[in-house]
């Protein structure tokens, strides 16, 4: 008589009867599953709170079986700061977007991995507001087309877009910085490996962790999902890099 | 100053040390803040004492930041709060209309200075408007608390964490510059009211019950319409069971001054000075400026012929007055536009004045 074993199913983080509401194509639903599977593996789902952002991001709460707190738009860093200085026992993160992130957020966030506060970030970077239909944000790449640069990106109106994993590596109180992308199975592997690192780091009581995630938004970018991906290859991969940008563990 | 101050004897102290040692005492867990003239010795002190006592403070990266560290910390059902002034309690509107929608129970010392923009750091009461009305979106109301002493200091600070945590409701202490740094003698005693159990919807972790999300965000019309309704009706029960004011002299009053904070103080000699001149003068000081005291203004109006505000600003208070006496009988300003209150001298010649009318 053979045993049948489960080797894949829903992990016990994620609601139960819950549908994932994103575009199809869209990355944010494994960057939710892949958290999902880190709280469940490293068992932090009971002593969690999580903190949702502004945009795309803000259902991550009727995803997770988590406690969470909707912070306002750029502000999730302070919000996970204060809950994590109330509570030290408990684990904390925040699942974000690049423009809640690195633009509206910034000091926020910025100021956060300075003072070298023990939570960890999520950031979703799919260069444009998504939830509002496509403009440019801060991570929009030179040339990009988006409702509010219709003419591509270019340096005279813009500026640069900026690379968010670089600049968090170079704060002191940043003891993790990695950037991935979930374009292929490979990929989506070393996205969930570096959550789990962030994850342990904050366990350790090491400082701030991050992980910037390269995500599609084939809505927005009028693209199928599989055509997303391959930009995500093409286009976004030679300005933001894979890589582990920092880690403060690595030499141990 | 980064000692705690005593207990039980009397002490001479600031206003602002006064509201920070309250604090303390109340069991604030979390100090969160930014500074600004004139309500900077409350951060100062907080940060030795919280560090001494081996509670949170953050010297925040701005005002945006530090209320929103506070609506984190009261996430978790924490008593936490931050203080500020004026301009730099304009930044934190978005999250106060956030606080009052997620029901946080989050404390905000508010010591105005005059405005618009960065204006001055004189006293001023030009924030009333600010804190009674709120800047943010939506349909919210905070709980207003104003001292006149610095004795009322401490006593309103200890209420605002009790009202706060009791409804689940961001709460503003609002005093003015000349509270905060006048000296008078207080006495601190214990925080006199019991603790609030946060335990049935703080952030704790989804242990042994269903995961809880505090947020505002209500895709639907009807889900947000019953929710309006129902923080509306926490509203109501808050104004009959927490409205609170002074009231002296006023059975027999003609004319009543009604003002709140350090010009109160002005405006109870001048009554009392005028009462010794045989002129039937009364007093009503709010002491909680939302919920406004507007019923029992309203009664008030039936008997008195006249009503006064005595403000530091434009006149934003005589608003609410003439709301609640409703035409029946005049309702007059006497202010300063900024800096210090009207003199007892002013308010007397205004009130023989009025009375010859």
């Amino acid at each position: 008589m053979t045993t049948l074993t489960q080797t894949f199913k829903i992990p016990e983080s994620i609601k139960k009867g819950s549908k994932f509401s994103f575009c199809p194509g869209c990355d944010h639903g494994v960057a939710v599953r892949l958290v999902a599977e880190v709280l469940d593996e490293l068992g932090l789902r009971e002593n969690t709170i999580a903190v949702a952002s502004i945009g795309c991001s803000v259902t991550l709460y009727d995803f997770l079986e988590v406690d969470s707190l909707e912070a306002p738009h750029g502000r999730a860093l302070a919000e996970a700061t204060g809950i994590k200085r109330a509570r030290p026992d408990k684990f904390v993160f925040t699942y974000q977007g690049d423009g809640d992130f690195a633009s509206i957020g910034m000091a926020e966030s910025m100021h956060c991995a300075l003072r070298g506060e023990n939570v960890t970030a999520i950031c979703i970077n799919n260069t444009t507001y998504g939830m509002t239909g496509g403009q440019l944000g801060p991570t929009t790449l030179l040339g990009q087309v988006t409702t509010t640069s219709p003419k591509g990106r270019n340096v005279e109106y813009y500026g640069y877009p900026i690379k968010i994993a670089e600049h968090m590596a170079l704060c002191d109180g940043t003891a993790y910085s990695a950037r991935v992308s979930l374009d292929t199975v490979p990929n989506i592997r070393k996205a969930k490996a570096a959550i789990k690192k962030a994850f342990e780091i904050q366990l350790k009581g090491l400082g701030f962790s991050f992980v910037e995630i390269l995500a599609t938004c084939p809505t927005n970018w009028k693209k199928t999902p599989q055509k997303a991906h391959d930009r995500v290859r093409e286009e976004m991969m030679p300005i933001f890099k894979p890589g582990i940008y920092k880690d403060i563990t690595a030499n141990n | 100053m980064t000692e705690c101050l005593t207990k039980s004897k009397k002490v001479l102290t600031k206003g602002n040390y006064a509201i920070a040692n309250a604090a303390v005492i109340a069991g604030c867990e979390c100090y969160f803040g930014y500074p600004i003239t004139p309500q900077s010795e409350i951060g100062e002190f907080m940060s030795g004492k919280m560090q001494e006592l081996k509670r949170a403070y953050v010297s925040a990266e701005s005002e945006l930041a530090s209320i929103n560290m506070v609506l984190g910390a009261c996430s978790t059902g924490a008593k936490a709060m931050t203080s500020s002034s004026s301009c730099a309690v304009s930044l934190m509107q978005e999250a106060l209309s956030y606080a009052a929608s997620d029901e946080l129970p989050i404390v905000l010392v508010s010591v105005m200075r005059g405005g618009p923009g960065l204006g001055n750091i004189y006293p001023s009461q030009g924030d009333y408007n600010q804190a009674t009305i709120g800047g943010g979106d939506g349909d919210y109301k905070m709980i207003v608390l104003a001292p006149s002493t610095v004795q009322e200091c401490v006593d309103l600070t200890y209420r605002a964490f009790y009202l706060a945590h009791k409804y689940k409701n961001p709460t503003i202490l609002l005093a003015d510059g000349l509270l905060g740094q006048m000296m008078e003698p207080v006495e601190f005693g214990e925080y006199p009211y019991p603790e609030v159990d946060n335990s049935s919807w703080a952030l704790s972790g989804a242990k042994n019950r269903p995961a809880r999300v505090i947020r505002s965000y209500a895709p639907s019309a009807d889900d947000q319409c019953e929710f309006l309704k129902k923080l509306h009706a926490k509203y109501k029960l808050i104004e009959e069971k927490e409205t609170d004011w002074e009231e002296i002299n006023t059975e027999d009053a003609d004319i009543i001054l009604v003002s709140f904070g350090s010009p109160a103080r002005n405006a109870k000699s001048a009554m009392k000075e005028c009462r010794k001149m045989g002129l039937k003068v009364g007093m009503l000081r709010p002491i909680t400026l939302s919920p406004f005291p507007s019923k029992r203004i309203a009664e008030l109006a039936q008997t008195a012929k006249k009503f006064i505000s005595v403000e530091i600003n434009m006149g934003q208070m005589i608003r609410d007055i003439k709301l609640a006496v409703n035409g029946k009988v005049p309702v007059e300003l006497l202010n300063r536009p900024v800096g210090n209150p009207p003199s007892v001298e002013e308010i007397i010649e205004r009130i023989k004045k009025e009375s010859e009318v």
